[in-house]
């Protein structure tokens, strides 16, 4: 590994990975408590996905430990899958009928649209997204 | 060591953003709803609404309840000593927001004791029986009938006022004007407009009081 000025290091990579996790979770929990909007039952899965990241990431940046993705890893993709699956429901790609939350809170209810595309799944479907890359982009560069 | 403080000083920014998000996404619910207090009033009052208080008061206590909502059975009687204390300075307005399961059968009936002139001695007997006919969270029709049997209502008429499609409509009004005010938790309050910023008795009392002093500005 070589080390360069120009390219940010592997503990800048994990730090931006904790932020996105962190306010990803500050984020869902002002939705919740602070605007009142009752969480779905598929919200709730990827929200027991997010909020350990926010915890096992800041663990291994102190000190730097690169098994780190190996503990993260798995939760940033079961999350990122189960919001891919969440924004398919909500964009009618997959029919409501066969989806598990018929009671309580529907999953395809509209709460906001920010800028007029970004609800709350895709917003969950980005952080995922951008855990799950960065944490594939830092084993990578650990491997090397 | 560096890693540490800035690690330790992004903690305390997500934490101070996420305190003034909240009191500021607070303070332009409030001026949202002070706003349409005025332009839609009718939003927080409908003709169908059911008035408890003299035709004179100035203070709109506008409640947002579901009679299988443990919390609105437990204010009921606080409401009523707020009421009590103020004497003819408060109107209590009551709107459906029946979010329990089977709930809406209960508001029903208690729509139909009206045509009896036994609307407000139901709800109060729906209240304090409310044990009896919930159960985890769920409202189960059967038990209330014998109950409103014993506190005098004619059970046989309610069954056949009960089903007017009038009554149905008027839920599904209030349920609209809920979702408007963005009621999502029972009871919902609001006085003269104003919501609560915190839910709580206290936080209750408070805003009815500065209402009350805002409009009866000489003390007795």
């Amino acid at each position: 590994m070589t080390h360069s000025n120009q390219k940010p290091s592997n503990l800048t990579i994990l730090f931006l990975c904790w932020l996105v996790a962190g306010v990803s979770a500050m984020g869902s929990l002002f939705f919740s408590y602070v605007m009142g909007f009752a969480p779905c039952v598929l919200c709730w899965y990827q929200r027991i996905f997010l909020f350990p990241l926010v915890i096992i990431l800041a663990v291994g940046l102190f000190p730097f430990d690169k098994n780190v993705v190996k503990y993260a890893l798995p939760l940033a993709i079961a999350g990122w899958l189960t919001a891919l699956y969440h924004n398919l429901l909500y964009a009618g790609i997959i029919p409501e009928s066969i989806q598990p939350c018929s009671q309580g809170v529907s999953c395809t209810e509209e709460y906001i649209e920010l800028f007029g595309f970004l609800s709350i799944p895709m917003l969950s479907l980005l952080s995922f997204s951008t855990i799950t890359a960065l944490l594939i982009i830092l084993s990578r560069r650990i491997s090397k | 060591m560096k890693t540490h403080i800035i690690f330790g000083l992004t903690v305390l920014v997500l934490i101070a953003a996420f305190m003034f998000g909240s009191s500021y996404y607070k303070g332009k619910q409030a001026e949202k709803f002070g706003f349409m207090a005025q332009e839609n009033a009718s939003t927080f009052v409908r003709d169908h609404s059911q008035i408890l208080g003299s035709d004179d008061a100035k203070v709109y206590l506008v409640e947002f309840m579901d009679p299988a909502c443990e919390t609105c059975a437990a204010f009921s009687p606080f409401v009523k000593q707020i009421m009590d204390a103020n004497p003819g300075r408060i109107k209590l307005v009551i709107r459906y927001a029946p979010f329990h399961e089977g709930a809406d059968y209960f508001v029903k009936i208690l729509e139909a004791t009206k045509k009896q002139g036994k609307y407000w001695e139901t709800l109060d007997t729906m209240y304090k029986t409310q044990r009896l006919w919930t159960r985890h969270h769920k409202a189960i029709p059967e038990k209330i009938w014998p109950i409103l049997t014993q506190a005098g209502v004619n059970v046989e008429q309610i069954r056949r006022d009960m089903n007017d499609p009038a009554i149905a409509k008027l839920i599904d009004q209030d349920l609209a004007d809920a979702k408007t005010l963005n009621v999502r938790k029972t009871p919902g309050y609001f006085v003269n407009g104003r919501p609560l910023q915190t839910f709580g008795s206290k936080q209750l009392l408070q805003l009815v009081q500065s209402e009350i002093r805002a409009h009866y500005p000489n003390p007795n």
